[in-house]
């Protein structure tokens, strides 16, 4: 029994770390501008690095049907937007001061991070 | 939109083409005569008016040059004002009053290619939007049919004729058989949610995908452990659950199919809007009506519009005279005459007579679009009321994991035998009824059907957090003239001196009146006109400071003025003193008109208070508003007309920067501030309010400038507007609510609390309806909104 609970424990452990503690890697975007895909619960890339301070543009193709995938919002630039299925859209980010703000669906299911640098 | 780029780009070096780019001013078209610039009214009014934009997507660029060339040959064109190329998207949107055509041409000239992005069209979006949805929709079904007809007869097995218990070979045999058909329903209708799940692990977030893959995926892969070695396992726990992945599968992809076609519904509002814009246009061109698509409407484009059509774009009226109902977008049920002079919105609809209009605002830049976009945006805005729903929802699913860890570890240390089982089943039903989407979806479903509703109001309302500020207002504060009265002074009485004649004074009256600014003299004017009365040039035409004007016509001597006026000039009101005070306390405003040193009328003007003010301040008074009148107007007056409507409370004589301070001093109190003005003059007290609404007559209105924006005069607007935002935020707190409770309760429930006390567990089935339907429910609640009926609260 000593073995399961500390199983257990480690799964927890696990769990803990996996997906609170771990800082997963970003990618920068180039030339001002970046494609993301919707595709399969998650955005791809979700971790973006960008330049502050000057303008960007964030392209999304959504793949996904659901929809929970079609609103796309960044709260704190005051920025909506819907993404049509298998569509490009642009999504314009204002030059902005270097910080990080999330990205995500309605409900937070889908969730990414802009980070301004 | 600008041309700052302009040098910049300038400086970048070209690498793909040696053929020049344009340079200097050209005429693109090919086939079509050079056009005059700078003489025609159109391009001169590209340079002044707002204008609309062009969508292009460019063929052949490769490289970031190009952009320079591509540029720099579409602001070269006639009535281009701007031209901003996105080289990742290969697009251009370039604004300007000009042909698509036109631009496609410099494009060529340029060397590349060119042709019109139509995605960008509102109804084509919907309409792909509904087709995809509907696509998902049969998807699910097909789904969920698959994975319900294994899971549905495996349950009735289990729960009549057979146990699911493994305890002979034949029984394994069998067994394994049913647990490859459940491997086959949990690829082929559950294979979204494992792929999802998988994906965002690797992400390191978790979304429900996971819950249901974990929650499924463990139930299966223990039944098939049961299955292929049985002897790691107490007999007692040698239970299989398949038809439990089976059965949570179909009534997931059951729950999320109803929930699209639920969906569907709260979107009807911005539907009905963007079905209001016409698809084509009949433009007078070279004398002749031609019909083209509305995309191709330029800015003065004389457009004809007969009884019963649709106004294209947004216009001024040139020749003709009709009813227009614009209720579509003001909620206003009666009809607006409209004549030359007047203007028309796009998405309203011709009643009455045949007009031709001159279009003024086109494409994007129609108010019907802005409305359109700024309720889309609305839509997607979230209230503060939602942010601790958001702060869960991040740390809600990776939670449940670990409370699903526990809840099997605790069977497994204290439960009864056989633990194993017990554990499996607990943490399978943990993960299965957690449902993070009915917390996520309780906000932002209701703010959809609310702002929607409210918009089929007349109601714009500018985000999430404007929308629950209004629920919560205490005290509204009106500004008097163009809110609570009409804005336009109109003549009240005439009363006349013994011996004059009604339509001789007022001609005489409109003509000395003609020559001053005041917006009382210009109410007289005005009257005059309405009755066929023409107003006459006068002579020696003096205006005497604050007191009045005089002047001479034929041989009339004519003064007109106030009191003092009368009195400095020794004429003679005595007989009229008392009828003119009794004038002043109707908060009208009296003024004495003497022809040749005789009082010939007294002529009272005032700004009627508009028809259902007094009710609609009533309504507001019933809900326990606290209403406040500002005005800049006299006591006398400001007391006449808040005595009218029912308000005890006002201030009079009210500069504009003072109506801030009086806003402020209202917080102070602790009062949560409404603010109603016509937003030009009010700006700076709209903005200092918790909510500033900003109240418009027809459609012409500064939709930037509020909170919330009312489309029609009416303060009934006012009234609905509340009266939405509190019947959405009962329905979120709702929402909330059940989705926190259900959570709360479901979860440990699940887990087995029950179980000591009463013998209670929940089967992992069950826990699969729960959550499916739970976030339904949601949905199903909020489209509860769409029947709201404002004018009954």
């Amino acid at each position: 029994m000593l073995w399961i609970n500390l199983a257990g424990a480690a799964l927890i452990a696990l769990i803990v770390w996996w997906f609170w503690i771990y800082k997963s890697a970003s990618v920068a975007m180039q030339d001002g501008a970046i494609e993301i895909l919707v595709k399969d619960g998650v955005y791809q890339p979700s971790k973006i690095r960008l330049p502050a301070n000057q303008k960007a543009t964030l392209t999304f193709t959504r793949l996904d049907s659901s929809p929970c995938s079609e609103p796309l919002q960044i709260p704190d630039l005051d920025i909506s937007a819907s993404l049509t299925l298998n569509k490009k859209v642009d999504v314009t980010i204002p030059p902005t001061e270097p910080g990080r703000h999330a990205f995500h669906c309605q409900m937070k299911m889908y969730v990414g991070e802009l980070i301004f640098e | 939109m600008s041309n700052t780029n302009n040098d910049a780009s300038e400086t970048k070096h070209a690498c793909c083409s040696n053929k020049k780019a344009p340079s200097g001013k050209v005429a693109a078209t090919k086939d079509e005569p050079k056009q005059e610039k700078v003489d025609t009214p159109s391009s001169a009014n590209a340079q002044s008016n707002k204008t609309e934009e062009h969508h292009l997507i460019i063929d052949g660029a490769s490289c970031a040059s190009c952009v320079t060339k591509i540029e720099k040959a579409l602001r070269a064109v006639d009535g281009v004002q701007s031209a901003d190329m996105n080289f990742a998207q290969r697009s251009v949107i370039v604004t300007g009053n000009v042909k698509d055509s036109n631009l496609i041409t410099a494009v060529e000239i340029a060397g590349y290619n060119a042709k019109v992005d139509t995605s960008e069209s509102e109804e084509q979006a919907l309409d792909e939007k509904e087709k995809a949805d509907w696509q998902y929709y049969k998807k699910l079904m097909r789904d969920m049919t698959i994975a319900l007809a294994l899971g549905v007869p495996l349950m009735i097995y289990g729960l009549t004729i057979g146990e699911m218990t493994v305890n002979t070979t034949g029984e394994r045999i069998g067994w394994f058989m049913v647990g490859l058909a459940t491997l086959g329903v949990m690829y082929f209708s559950g294979k979204h949610f494992y792929i999802g799940a998988w994906n965002s692990l690797k992400n390191h977030s978790a979304n429900m995908d996971t819950l249901i893959a974990l929650g499924t995926g463990t139930a299966w892969i223990y039944s098939m452990v049961v299955v292929s070695v049985p002897d790691l396992l107490p007999q007692m726990a040698r239970h299989v659950y398949f038809e439990a992945t089976a059965m949570i599968i179909g009534l997931i992809n059951l729950g999320l199919a109803l929930e699209i076609k639920a969906r569907g519904k709260t979107s009807e509002a911005i539907k009905r809007l963007i079905g209001l814009q016409a698809k084509t246009a009949r433009v007078i061109r070279d004398d002749k009506d031609i019909d083209i698509p509305i995309e191709d409407v330029l800015l003065n484009d004389l457009i004809r519009v007969r009884p019963g059509e649709k106004i294209s774009v947004d216009g001024l009226v040139v020749e003709g005279h009709t009813a227009v109902d614009e209720s579509m977008l003001t909620g206003e049920p009666m009809p607006v005459e409209k004549s030359e002079g007047d203007k028309v919105v796009a998405g309203t609809i011709n009643k009455s007579g045949s007009i031709i209009f001159k279009a003024t605002r086109v494409g994007k830049d129609t108010a019907l679009a802005h409305i359109i976009n700024m309720v889309k945006r609305a839509q997607n805005s979230k209230p503060p009321i939602g942010r601790l729903a958001d702060v869960i929802s991040a740390y809600f699913v990776p939670v449940i994991m670990i409370i699903a860890v526990l809840s099997a570890l605790a069977w497994l240390n204290f439960g009864p035998s056989p633990a194993v089982a017990f554990a499996i089943v607990s943490a399978t039903t943990v993960l299965i009824i957690a449902c993070p989407c009915a917390l996520g979806l309780a906000t932002p479903m209701s703010v959809m059907v609310g702002v929607g509703k409210a918009a089929e109001a007349g109601v714009l309302i500018r985000n999430g957090e404007a929308l629950q500020t209004a629920s919560k207002i205490t005290t509204m504060i009106l500004d008097k003239t163009g809110t609570i009265t009409e804005g336009a002074p109109k003549v009240t009485d005439v009363l006349l001196a013994e011996g004059q004649e009604r339509e001789h004074v007022l001609m005489l009256a409109a003509s000395i009146e003609a020559g001053s600014e005041h917006p009382l003299s210009m109410a007289i004017v005005e009257s005059a006109k309405e009755q066929g009365i023409e107003a006459r040039k006068v002579s020696a035409f003096a205006s005497i400071a604050g007191k009045g004007v005089e002047a001479t016509l034929d041989d009339s001597q004519l003064l007109f003025g106030n009191e003092k006026l009368m009195k400095d000039r020794g004429i003679n009101i005595d007989a009229f003193i008392d009828k003119a005070q009794a004038l002043a306390q109707e908060a009208k405003t009296p003024m004495y008109f003497a022809i040749n040193n005789k009082l010939a009328a007294v002529i009272a003007v005032a700004d009627p208070i508009k028809p259902d003010s007094i009710e609609a301040i009533k309504r507001l008074q019933s809900k326990g508003i606290r209403i406040v009148m500002l005005t800049g107007d006299n006591r006398l007056t400001a007391k006449a007309i808040a005595s009218k409507v029912g308000i005890t409370e006002f201030v009079a004589e009210v500069m504009p920067e003072d109506k801030a301070n009086k806003v402020a001093q209202l917080q102070q109190e602790g009062e949560i501030v409404g603010m109603t003005g016509d937003g030009i003059n009010d700006a700076p007290a709209l903005a200092h309010a918790n909510v500033g609404f900003a109240i418009g007559t027809g459609t012409d209105v500064a939709i930037e400038s509020a909170d919330i924006t009312l489309m029609r005069g009416s303060l009934h607007g006012l009234a609905d507007a509340i009266a939405i935002s509190k019947a959405t935020l009962t329905n979120i707190k709702q929402n909330l609510f059940g989705a926190f409770i259900y959570n709360m309760a479901g979860v440990p429930i699940a887990a087995g609390v029950l179980y000591p006390f009463f013998g209670l567990l929940l089967s992992p089935i069950i826990a699969g309806a729960a959550m499916a339907f739970s976030s339904l429910t949601v949905v199903t609640n909020a489209n509860r909104l769409r029947l709201f009926k404002a004018k009954d609260h």
